[in-house]
């Protein structure tokens, strides 16, 4: 494996032993305790991040905000790509006039708003809560994994072991399921990887915006905006989020690039 | 040009159901809402002849069907986009005050990017391996995971409290639209660098390069008469693609630096629960985004002949 895919690998399992110690270090109490006579304190060693606005512990809100984070990512990700595959596998093995009205009107529709703006409408309509963040960030997640899983199918589909599989007798489930399918896996995981690094950022910018994880409930997007007033005189309270988010984008671009080139034989040089 | 002039009539004819389907889509936006929207609007404590006449401003008393095809008749084609709740004023008015800005902040990140990434890609290409290079694939890498929601309180940090050179934030002068522009710009720049970059060395192994400088040519013409415009063509299709982005990115931006464009303006009316205003604002960005798309895709076959339609 490449250096960079290793540091990938290193930052995301950091992130999920992170994500695990919160609650074992931290209770939900501690999270949401405010006191205000100790606002915006600089870091002591009971509060190694120091405090918030509303005088809470940063570092167990940042904690908490990785279980957030990557509860919400792997939770759109599984979804989508669920999603995203049936419709792609249907679309490319069926082909004719139901591919026509997938791939050419429903991708279309799905691609001819800017994803954000797509997430952003659908919650500023159902309203903020946390399934109707995930609704919004799978609306617009699972067409990646369509396009891509049609473009296998079809690849796959003209090879000379499906052709010979039905004349075997193979039905369709089984071609799909044997053959399409496993031959699908691999940039599946690649793009699943990436998609992962995409809905993190996707639910720090709707939570910054106010229309994420809603209540006390704690996020890094959130946490950079709800301390918006007092960026400049604590900048440990945009500084730690912000670092956590772009961490977090970076180790699973890294883990998805390393497994591409890994996984494909013809990238390697 | 008769044949370029098929391709444009085609290409325009695609827009019809793309935009037909964006319409729908905006109209049903609404019907998403849990429970009653007229009732959310009114609020709990309003008297029933208040709430009847929200659900008729709303059209919520009619059947779907005719709800569809009022809010095509006296909403889109009269290019009023629905009127305010309250002040009966056309939201078309309201968008159209905010979208100038959108539109200014959008295309000075777009200037911002290039201004950045072309000489920094091509030096980067120039001097592969060199501090630039280095400099360009790191800045890269930030560009990816950095949320402009995080850069923006760095820039202002450093170049409005510490520095005391540009404004914190709001409309105005020439100087007010600095950060605003290089916190938009910045993730596509980071980017298009690296795109530059990449289609620069690509070009260089060319044959036409090969032919150039045997023909004497110093390695400067070579690099900006020959090789930089063709390897310009596919950064302009991802400028025109990425501007769809920007339009997106405007919204968080817009809210950083209370920047009174359509993005801002979506946010409020999120917030007042002004459903048809939000619906408008939508509908305005992805319409927009989707005539971008068009004309880049068209500019792309302009600039560059050699791509075949089938």
């Amino acid at each position: 494996m490449s250096r960079l895919s290793i540091a990938g690998l290193v930052i995301v399992v950091l992130l999920a032993v992170v994500a695990l110690l919160g609650p074992i270090i931290y209770s939900w109490e501690d999270v949401t305790r405010q006191n205000l006579e100790s606002r915006l304190e600089t870091p002591t060693s009971s509060q190694l991040l120091g405090t918030d606005q509303l005088g809470r512990d940063v570092l167990a809100r940042t904690l908490y905000g990785a279980r957030v984070s990557l509860q919400v990512g792997l939770l759109v990700v599984v979804i989508s790509a669920s999603i995203g595959t049936t419709i792609g596998l249907i679309s490319g093995y069926y082909g004719g006039w139901v591919d026509q009205v997938i791939s050419g009107v429903l991708f279309n529709v799905f691609l001819a708003f800017p994803g954000v703006l797509l997430a952003i409408a659908i919650v500023a309509f159902l309203g903020a809560s946390l399934t109707n963040l995930i609704t919004a960030l799978c609306v617009i997640g699972w067409v990646s994994y369509a396009r891509l899983i049609r473009g296998q199918v079809l690849k796959v589909r003209e090879l000379d072991f499906v052709t010979a599989s039905r004349a075997l007798g193979a039905g369709d489930f089984r071609i799909v399921w044997r053959h399409i399918l496993p031959n699908s896996v691999q940039p599946l995981i690649v793009q699943a990887s990436l998609g992962m690094a995409g809905a993190v950022l996707a639910e720090a910018t709707l939570s910054f915006l106010g229309l994420g994880v809603p209540g006390a409930m704690p996020s890094w997007g959130k946490m950079i905006n709800e301390s918006r007033e007092v960026w400049f005189s604590a900048p440990h309270l945009f500084l730690v989020p912000g670092a956590m988010i772009m961490l977090t984008v970076l180790g699973f671009n890294f883990l998805g690039d390393g497994l591409r080139d890994r996984l494909d034989p013809k990238l390697r040089r | 040009m008769p044949r370029f002039l098929l391709i444009v009539a085609r290409r325009l004819l695609l827009l019809v159901p793309v935009i037909f389907l964006v319409v729908t889509f905006v109209f049903l936006l609404v019907h998403l809402v849990p429970g009653d929207p007229a009732r959310l609007i009114v609020g709990e404590n309003a008297s029933q002849e208040t709430y009847m006449d929200m659900r008729r401003r709303m059209r919520l008393d009619l059947p779907m069907h005719q709800q569809y095809l009022a809010f095509w008749r006296q909403d889109i084609l009269t290019g009023e986009l629905g009127r305010d709740y309250i002040t009966n004023e056309p939201n078309i008015r309201r968008v159209m005050r905010r979208y100038p800005a959108t539109i200014v902040l959008a295309i000075s990140a777009l200037l911002v990017v290039i201004v950045v990434a072309v000489p920094l890609g091509v030096t980067a290409a120039t001097h592969r391996g060199g501090i630039v290079d280095a400099i360009s694939s790191v800045v890269a890498l930030l560009g990816v995971s950095l949320p402009s929601f995080a850069l923006a309180p760095l820039l202002i940090l450093f170049f409005s409290v510490k520095m005391r050179w540009l404004p914190v934030s709001g409309p105005g002068s020439f100087r007010h639209l600095i950060l605003p522009a290089v916190t938009l710009g910045f993730a596509l720049a980071a980017v298009v660098t690296r795109i530059v970059r990449s289609s620069v060395i690509e070009e260089l192994g060319e044959d036409y390069v090969r032919t150039a400088r045997a023909k004497g040519l110093t390695e400067a013409r070579v690099l900006y008469k020959h090789v930089l415009k063709n390897s310009l063509i596919p950064v302009v299709t991802i400028l025109g693609l990425q501007f769809g982005v920007l339009l997106a990115g405007a919204i968080v931006t817009e809210y950083i630096y209370s920047w009174p464009g359509i993005g801002s303006l979506l946010l409020e009316s999120i917030n007042q629960r002004n459903y048809s205003l939000t619906q408008s604002c939508i509908l305005i960005i992805s319409i927009t985004y989707v005539l971008v798309n068009t004309g880049t895709d068209l500019l792309y076959r302009w600039l560059d002949p050699r791509i075949k339609v089938e």
